[in-house]
């Protein structure tokens, strides 16, 4: 495996799990703050410790058992579906087309969930919702992150690369969130996870022809060849897209104020 | 009981929600390609050719499905 393919490979990993991350995050902040520091933590890491099993569960067996070509099809496929929906959301966001995705207004409405008027739960103390609330973000938004770890890592042998990546990517995020508080909405993430998206086709689509028998010129490199190409149809769909906005009357932009996306 | 067909469930959701979700078109899309790359398996050229156009062309195809039109939300 060249050293082009796993440098995509980390930012492919590393940028997902950023994008996953911050929604995580979010919701983990407003149980702390709504509710318990205390259980919010504990339901979060205890959510990061059943990943890193399914990771070590599902990924170690995958590399030794199932027949690499047979894995970069499935892998791929799922890549493509992954990327494809991303890179769809992404143009589609950057186009004025879909709401972008906004992270104060998460706050605000799982904190105003959580924080029920007649409350008398201290920060401090253990809290069973604050635990579940956490816990559920963390599990949930880290799925995705898993699916990519596997998939990624276990179609180029490089497991612990690609689990390291998004571990360095949760480490990253939660550095950030502790000296930023809740000022999560900073983060691009729709340019992160148009990055990505493009990042997943590419490998989706390699692994795919990989996978079948097709040679692809210059091996590896054909990824970087894919990137490119992908990213100039990225570009090319979002001003195409902005266009039609604009033809139909309606203001361009990045943003549609109204409505939260997941 | 109650337990695993409730985890049973949610796992299947999460993979139905994944791989169909809002944007059908895209699994659609992604079998075909699939589909076309075991087909031309002994054509390397014409594959590597029409795999990321095609690729390319169900992405366009797609996000102008859910584009915004007359003030309706978009699809996905």
């Amino acid at each position: 495996m060249s050293t082009s393919s796993t440098v995509v490979l980390i930012l492919a990993v590393f940028g997902a799990a950023t994008v996953e991350m911050v929604e995580a995050l979010t919701i983990v902040v407003a149980a702390g703050v709504s509710r318990s520091w205390r259980s919010s933590l504990e339901g979060a890491a205890t959510a990061a410790a059943v990943l890193a099993i399914i990771v070590l569960v599902v990924g170690v067996p995958l590399i030794h058992y199932v027949p690499i070509n047979t894995l970069r099809v499935i892998v791929g496929a799922l890549l493509l579906v992954l990327g494809l929906s991303w890179l769809r959301k992404s143009i589609l966001r950057a186009s004025g087309h879909k709401a972008l995705h906004d992270e104060d207004a998460i706050f605000a409405a799982t904190s105003a969930e959580l924080a029920a008027p007649e409350s008398s739960f201290s920060p401090s103390r253990r809290d069973a919702v604050g635990f579940g609330v956490a816990f559920k973000g963390v599990f949930l938004e880290g799925m995705e992150v898993v699916l990519i770890v596997v998939s990624l890592g276990a179609s180029q042998h490089r497991l612990g690369i690609a689990a390291g990546a998004a571990g360095a990517a949760a480490l990253v995020v939660a550095a950030i969130g502790a000296l930023v508080a809740k000022q999560l909405s900073q983060v691009p993430e729709n340019t992160i996870k148009l990055g990505v998206g493009i990042m997943l086709t590419s490998f989706g689509l390699f692994w795919v022809g990989e996978g079948t028998g097709a040679h692809w010129p210059g091996s590896d490199a054909a990824i970087i060849v894919l990137v490119g190409l992908f990213l100039l149809v990225t570009m090319g769909s979002i001003a195409w897209l902005r266009g039609l906005r604009s033809t139909d009357g309606r203001p361009t932009g990045a943003s549609v104020p109204e409505g939260v996306e997941e | 009981m109650k337990t695993i067909s409730r985890g049973v469930r949610a796992f299947g959701l999460f993979w139905w929600d994944f791989l169909v979700g809002d944007t059908p078109e895209l699994l659609v899309a992604v079998i075909v390609i699939v589909a076309l790359a075991i087909l031309l398996r002994h054509h390397h050229v014409i594959a590597i050719i029409l795999l990321p156009v095609l690729t390319a062309l169900f992405l366009l195809a797609s996000a102008f499905r859910g584009r915004r039109r007359d003030g309706r939300e978009p699809k996905g």
